[in-house]
């Protein structure tokens, strides 16, 4: 295709998703426009895979049947988060075992909220309410992200969302209504997790050079800064009614805006940790490749069983 | 990892509940046809989303190409006499 070609394919394209019209797999589409959506589909599952780690660890201390069971069913909706979106990327051409191997390898990124230490009960209440709450602002915006597939796979997974964040809110409510040691336990959590959550939305709009392309295109919907905000706003009220202090003095609601305003975020940390200096990046990433390593006699046995069923029915047709 | 890990994509089909057909829900990998039934029940159908699923290797489906939309779908365009709504039917007729 000649250079003018394509401007033209590139400019009836980009008519196309403005005008709300949905991308499916076998569309033309620019080759920017497939790479974003590879590298951030695989970063969402990648995110969703380690995801997992903050959470297992607390899965035998649960303290009590009920907290077990919907933990456990929550880390598993995790690891079919993870697949609806490594099958999304998929679509587009890219390799499922090349986007393992590059988490495997450190070389994919994930979402840095993750790298944070999950060091008492009360951190399962924070990350479902906080983390997966911002988790869910920004899948809810993805829902109507202008690629088919990726779309459809967030369509689902808000779905089960939904009960991700309802079960940490629970767990929190229940400490903050409790002894005064559990609502201390409550609000330590808040005070870790609340900076981090903010910064799982991105830099701040003028500091995020891509986000235009991707509005443009239609993958996002929202800005940075919108759906932080939005994530605020929502927040707020919800740690008032269970009586606990968001950790920001600057936090106050402004009667002009509509909006709460807000401290300033710590950036030199978020670059920080997305530079691999947050406290668990080696811990998380060990402790993957122990469980693909530990995994591998499982993959080994399915394949030697498939191999055996194959050859079994081969036998018997010969035999008929 | 060797290449026999790389096992072939599967895609899901999932009734949800009997007199209504299986859609499409997405796909998987699988050394086989058998995991992947197994593999579709944990992945797609945790919620009681279904009562029967089909898996079908990927490359096993031959799809139309985007290329081809306007050869195959727009002469039904201009075919109004396919339509009920073509045909003039008194009023006193009632619904027909």
């Amino acid at each position: 295709m000649s250079k003018e070609e394509i401007m033209n394919l590139e400019e009836r394209f980009n008519r196309y998703v403005a005008e709300e019209n949905k991308v499916e797999p076998k569309d033309w589409m620019p080759e920017k426009y497939r790479k974003t959506l590879i590298r951030q589909i695989s970063q969402h599952a990648h995110s969703e895979v380690v995801g997992m780690l903050p959470e297992a660890n607390w899965i035998t201390r649960a303290p009590s049947l009920r907290r077990k069971v919907a933990l456990l069913a929550k880390v598993q909706d995790e690891a079919g988060h993870g697949l609806y979106l490594y099958s999304a990327a998929e679509t587009l051409g890219a390799d499922r075992q090349q986007l393992i191997e590059d988490l495997l390898s450190g070389k994919a990124k994930y979402s840095s909220i993750f790298n944070y230490p999950t060091p008492t009960w009360a951190d399962m209440g924070a990350i479902g309410w906080l983390v997966d709450g911002a988790a869910i602002a920004n899948q809810v915006m993805l829902c109507r992200t202008s690629y088919g597939p990726y779309a459809r796979a967030m369509v689902r997974i808000c779905k089960e969302e939904s009960f991700h964040q309802r079960q940490g809110y629970e767990i929190m409510m229940a400490l903050a209504a409790g002894t005064p040691t559990q609502k201390k336990m409550a609000q330590d959590a808040l005070n870790r997790w609340w900076w981090p959550s903010l910064m799982m939305f991105g830099p701040t709009d003028d500091n995020s050079p891509n986000s235009a392309q991707s509005m443009k295109w239609r993958i996002k919907r929202k800005s940075n800064d919108e759906l932080r905000q939005e994530f605020i706003d929502k927040t707020v009220p919800q740690a008032e009614f269970i009586g606990l202090t968001i950790p920001d003095p600057d936090l106050k609601w402004n009667d002009e805006s509509g909006h709460y305003d807000f401290g300033e975020i710590n950036w030199d940390e978020f670059y920080n940790v997305i530079k691999g200096n947050g406290k668990c990046n080696k811990q998380r990433l060990d402790a993957r490749n122990k469980a693909h390593d530990e995994g591998k006699w499982i993959r080994e046995a399915a394949n030697a069983y498939a191999e055996k069923q194959a050859k079994r029915r081969e036998q018997s047709s010969s035999v008929a | 990892m060797t290449s026999k890990d790389n096992w072939k994509i599967w895609e899901v089909f999932v009734r949800s509940k009997n007199g209504i057909s299986h859609k499409h829900v997405g796909s998987l990998h699988a050394p086989d046809a058998e995991i992947a039934l197994k593999n579709a029940r944990d992945v797609y159908t945790r919620r009681s989303e279904g009562i029967s699923i089909w898996v079908v290797p990927s490359d096993s489906i031959t799809a139309s190409r985007p290329d081809d939309k306007e050869p195959l779908f727009t002469p039904s365009d201009d075919k109004v006499y396919r339509h009920p709504t073509f045909y003039e039917i008194p009023d006193e007729i009632g619904h027909m």
